[in-house]
C-alpha cells in the first residue's frame, strides 16, 4: 500500500483527456501521493495503545495510579521484549479529568493517529464512546465499567468489558452474603449506597431481581456527586439498621462513607464496596476506623508477582516510570497493569491470529474476541494468581464475571483476599444482559450477529 | 417520645451541626465581598490549598518535590521531620497571608475600578491557578489530616438521650468541634472589626471606598488584611471537611455547598452566613428525612438551592443583606 500503487496509475494516466478527466486524475494523484507520505511517515512501525487518563481534578488520586500502571506494562515490553511481537508500543496519554466531554474529545483527537483500542476509565465515556468507535470500528475495553449489557458481543462488535462487569459484582457481593449467612439471607437488609450517576445506579435492577429470588430487603441510597456530605443517608443507616452495606462509590465519595460507617460503628465487615471502592485512596485517610472493610477484586493485591522484578529492572530502575513512581503495588496501579496486559495479550493474539505484525484496529477487535488468558499464560507473563483465567467468545465480551473479596488491614495496611474468586449467578443476569443489549440493538437498529458460526 | 419526632430531632441536630460547615466556606466568600465588592470563586479552592499546606507542613513534605526532581535528578520528597500542627497552623497562616498579598499584588492591583464582572473573572483564573499550583506544590494524593481533632459518635450524648428516651442520638464528635471552633472563629471577626482600628477601617472600606480612602486608609493593606482572614477562615474550613475526608481535590468543591448559604443569607453579613448556613443545614437535612424516601433520595444538593431561591423571592438581599437601592 502506498508509493508501489503510484507507478501503474501514473502509467496509466490517459493523454488527451477531456478538462473533467483530467482533473479526476489529478485528484487521484493527489489522492495517491497524500497516501504514499502518510503510509511512509512514520519511520517504523507500531502499536498505539491510547491511554484516556486523568492525573488532575477531584478523580487524579484514582486516575494516576491506574494510568502508572497502564504505562509502566507498556514500558516493560518495549524494554524487555521490544514491543509486542517485535513491534514497539506508543502509549498515547490524553487528560480527560473524568470529564466526560474532555475524553470525547481525547477519542476524536486520538484516532487518527491509529489507536487500536480505548479504555475511557469512566462509565460516561465509554457511553459516549460506544456509538462513535462502532462506527470508527476501534474497539472499546471498559474492563470492569461502563455500558454492563456491552457483555454481549453479538449485539456490541466492538465493546467488551470483560473479566467482570458490574452486575456480576452486585451478585457476588450478595453470594458472598449468603455464603457468611449460611445460605440463607430471606429477611435480610441490606441498604446500596450509590454514588447517584449512571455508574452508580448500574447495580440496582440486579439486586432487585436478586432480592426477588433470595428474599431480602434492598434499601436504596443515592449520594449525589460529589459526596463529601453523607449525614443523611448514614444516620438513615444507623435508624434503620441493615445486615449489610453495599457501595458503588468513587472518589471522595468512598472515604467520606468510609469514615462515616466507622462513625456510627457499623461493622466494617459487613459494608462491602465495588472494586470501584476498594484502594489504599478509600481506607487509608479513615485510619484505624476502615480496619475490615471488605470490596470485591478483580486482580490480587500487592507486589508478590514476578512481573515487579522485570518492572524493577526494566523500568524502575531506568527511570523510566511513569508519573511520580510512588504509586506501584497499589490496587488501582495493579489495576493499570492488568488493563494493559490485557490490551497486550489482545494485539499478540491479533497478530497470531492475521500473521501481521503491525495490525490495525479492526485486527485489534479480532484478537480480543479471541483472547483466552488461561493459568498457565499469566504464569509465563509473571502474574501467576494474578487473576482468574477466563476467555472471550463472539457472543460473551464479558469475560469470566469472577471476582473475589479483599479486606482491608488497617494495621499492616494491607488489602488481602479473603475469599476465592466467585462466580456470578449467571441464570440472573444473563436473561438482563440479553433483555437490555437486545433493547439497545432494537433502538440503534442493529441486527445481531449470528455467533454460531 | 415518637419514635418518628426522636429521629427528626436527631436529623435537626446533625443539620445544625452541618449548616455550621457549611457557614464556615460562606464566611471566607462574606468577608472578601464585603470588603472589596469581588466574589471570590477561589474561595473553595483556598480552602483546598491551605488544607494542602497544612498537612504538607506538619508531614514534612518538600514542596515542588516532583518538579525538583524532574529538574535536578534528585530523589527528594521529604525533609524527614514532622512540625506539630499548632506550629504548622501558624505556619501555614503566614503562607495564606503570603498568598492574600501575591493574589493583591499581582492581580487586584491592576484591576482597580474595573468592572465586578471582571474582578469575578478574575476569581475564576485564580481558582483553576491555584488548583494547578496546591497540585504541583504538594502532590494529588489523598493525605490523611490529623490535628488531633477526635471523631465518630459522641457517647455520652448516645448514653445520656438513650438513658432519657430509649434512642441514641449520633453527634459526631467533630462536628461539634467544628461549632465551637467557628463559635469562636466568629466572634473573633467581629470583635476585631468593632473593637480594633484596623478592623473599623475595614468596615470603613466596605461602607465606602473613596471616603475610606479620603480618611487616608490604605486600600491596599485592608484588602491584602481581608483576603489574609479569608485565607485563615478558609484554613479553618479545609481543615475541618479535610479531617472528614481527608485532604483531596475534591475539597475545592465545598465551595458548592457555600452558595445556597450566601442566597440565603446575603453576602454581606457575617452573622447571615451563619444563620444561612444553619437554616440551609436543618432545611436540607429535615427534606431528606421526610420527602427524600418518598422521591427516591438524593435531595439535598437541589433542596438547598429551593430554599434560597424561595428566600431570594422574598428578600433578594438575603436575610441579613444589605439593601441595595439605586436611584437614577
Amino acid at each position: 500500500m502506498g508509493a508501489g500503487h503510484c507507478r501503474p496509475e501514473t502509467a496509466n494516466a490517459p493523454n488527451g483527456a477531456s478538462p473533467r478527466e483530467e482533473k479526476d486524475v489529478k485528484l487521484k494523484l493527489a489522492s495517491l501521493a497524500l497516501a504514499a507520505v502518510m503510509a511512509a511517515g512514520p519511520a517504523m512501525a507500531e502499536l498505539v495503545f491510547p491511554s484516556l487518563d486523568y492525573r488532575t481534578g477531584p478523580y487524579a488520586p484514582n486516575g494516576i495510579p491506574v494510568a502508572d500502571g497502564y504505562a509502566d506494562y507498556f514500558t516493560l515490553l518495549n524494554e524487555r521484549d521490544g514491543g509486542i511481537g517485535g513491534v514497539k508500543v506508543r502509549v498515547l496519554p490524553c487528560e480527560t479529568g473524568y470529564n466526560t466531554e474532555k475524553g470525547v474529545e481525547c477519542y476524536e483527537a486520538t484516532k487518527g493517529e491509529g489507536a487500536l483500542v480505548y479504555q475511557p476509565l469512566s462509565t460516561g465515556i465509554t457511553y459516549q464512546l460506544i456509538p462513535k468507535a462502532s462506527a470508527d470500528g476501534i474497539p472499546i475495553h471498559s474492563m470492569g465499567y461502563g455500558r454492563t449489557s456491552a457483555a454481549n458481543g453479538r449485539v456490541f462488535e466492538w465493546v467488551f468489558n470483560y473479566p467482570a462487569n458490574y452486575w456480576d459484582g452486585a451478585s457476588i457481593m450478595i453470594k458472598h452474603i449468603m455464603d457468611l449467612e449460611g445460605g440463607d439471607i430471606s429477611g435480610k437488609k441490606i441498604a446500596l449506597v450509590y454514588h447517584n450517576s449512571a455508574y452508580g445506579k448500574e447495580p440496582i435492577r440486579t439486586l432487585e431481581e436478586l432480592s426477588k429470588k433470595h428474599g431480602y430487603e434492598l434499601m436504596l441510597l443515592p449520594v449525589d456527586h460529589p459526596g463529601q456530605e453523607q449525614k443523611s443517608q448514614w444516620l438513615q443507616i444507623r435508624r434503620e439498621r441493615p445486615d449489610y452495606v453495599l457501595m458503588w462509590g468513587w472518589g471522595v465519595m468512598n472515604q467520606v462513607a468510609i469514615q462515616e460507617a466507622a462513625n456510627i460503628r457499623f461493622p466494617m465487615d459487613h459494608f462491602i464496596g465495588i472494586w470501584w471502592s476498594g484502594s489504599e485512596n478509600d481506607v487509608l485517610p479513615v485510619g484505624a476506623g476502615a480496619d475490615g472493610y471488605k470490596s470485591l477484586a478483580v486482580t490480587a493485591p500487592g507486589m508478590d508477582f514476578p512481573i515487579y522484578e522485570d518492572l524493577k529492572k526494566y523500568v524502575y530502575d531506568k527511570g523510566l516510570a511513569a508519573g511520580n513512581g510512588d504509586q506501584i503495588g497499589r490496587v488501582l496501579y495493579n489495576r493499570g497493569l492488568y488493563a494493559a496486559m490485557l490490551a497486550a495479550e489482545a494485539a499478540r493474539t491479533a497478530q497470531e491470529i492475521h500473521g501481521v505484525k503491525d495490525i490495525t484496529p479492526a485486527m485489534m477487535r479480532d484478537g480480543m474476541e479471541a483472547l483466552n488468558m488461561t493459568e498457565e499464560r499469566m504464569a509465563e507473563l509473571g502474574l501467576p494468581g494474578f487473576a482468574p483465567p477466563f476467555k472471550v467468545t463472539c457472543a460473551n465480551h464479558g469475560g469470566s464475571g469472577l471476582a473475589a473479596v479483599q479486606q482491608w488491614d488497617a494495621d499492616t495496611q494491607t488489602w488481602s483476599l479473603v475469599t476465592d474468586y466467585i462466580a456470578s449467578d449467571r441464570s440472573v443476569i444473563d436473561p438482563l444482559i440479553e433483555e437490555d443489549s437486545m433493547a439497545y440493538a432494537k433502538e440503534n437498529g442493529i441486527t445481531p450477529r449470528d455467533c454460531a458460526e | 417520645m415518637p419514635e418518628q419526632l426522636l429521629f427528626a430531632i436527631e436529623v435537626t441536630l446533625n443539620g445544625l451541626m452541618a449548616g455550621v460547615l457549611y457557614a464556615l466556606v460562606a464566611l471566607g466568600f462574606v468577608l472578601i465581598y464585603k470588603a472589596s465588592g469581588i466574589f471570590n470563586y477561589a474561595q473553595g479552592v483556598m480552602a483546598l490549598f491551605a488544607a494542602l499546606t497544612l498537612v504538607g507542613i506538619m508531614e514534612g513534605q518538600v514542596p515542588f518535590a516532583h518538579l525538583i526532581n524532574a529538574i535536578f535528578g534528585t530523589d527528594i520528597h521529604h525533609f524527614g521531620w514532622h512540625v506539630p500542627a499548632l506550629a504548622a497552623i501558624l505556619l501555614t497562616m503566614l503562607v495564606m497571608v503570603v498568598l492574600a498579598w501575591a493574589v493583591n499584588r499581582f492581580i487586584f492591583r491592576h484591576l482597580v475600578n474595573q468592572e465586578p464582572i471582571i474582578l469575578f473573572m478574575a476569581t475564576i483564573g485564580l481558582a483553576y491557578f491555584m488548583e494547578g499550583f496546591g497540585d504541583l506544590m504538594w502532590g494529588s494524593d489523598i493525605k490523611k489530616l490529623d490535628i488531633g481533632l477526635p471523631q465518630g459518635i459522641n457517647t455520652w450524648i448516645d448514653e445520656v438521650t438513650y438513658n432519657a428516651f430509649g434512642y441514641g442520638f449520633f453527634i459526631d464528635n467533630l462536628d461539634i468541634v467544628a461549632s465551637i471552633i467557628a463559635a469562636i472563629l466568629v466572634a473573633a471577626l467581629i470583635a476585631f472589626a468593632q473593637y480594633t482600628k484596623q478592623g473599623r477601617a475595614m468596615r470603613a472600606v466596605a461602607d465606602d471606598h473613596q471616603a475610606a480612602l479620603s480618611v487616608g486608609i490604605s486600600l491596599e493593606f485592608i484588602w491584602v488584611m481581608v483576603w489574609s482572614l479569608a485565607g485563615f477562615v478558609a484554613l479553618v474550613a479545609g481543615a475541618m471537611w479535610g479531617a472528614k475526608s481527608g485532604v483531596q481535590f475534591s475539597l475545592s468543591l465545598i465551595a458548592l455547598k457555600a452558595l445556597p448559604v450566601l442566597m440565603l443569607g446575603g453576602f454581606t453579613s457575617i452573622p447571615g452566613a451563619i444563620v444561612g448556613g444553619l437554616i440551609i443545614g436543618v432545611g436540607e437535612k429535615l427534606f431528606e428525612f421526610l420527602v427524600g424516601p418518598l422521591v427516591g433520595g438524593a435531595t439535598e444538593n437541589w433542596f438547598a438551592y429551593v430554599l434560597a431561591l424561595v428566600f431570594l423571592v422574598f428578600r433578594p438581599q438575603g436575610l441579613f443583606g444589605e439593601k441595595i437601592i439605586e436611584r437614577v
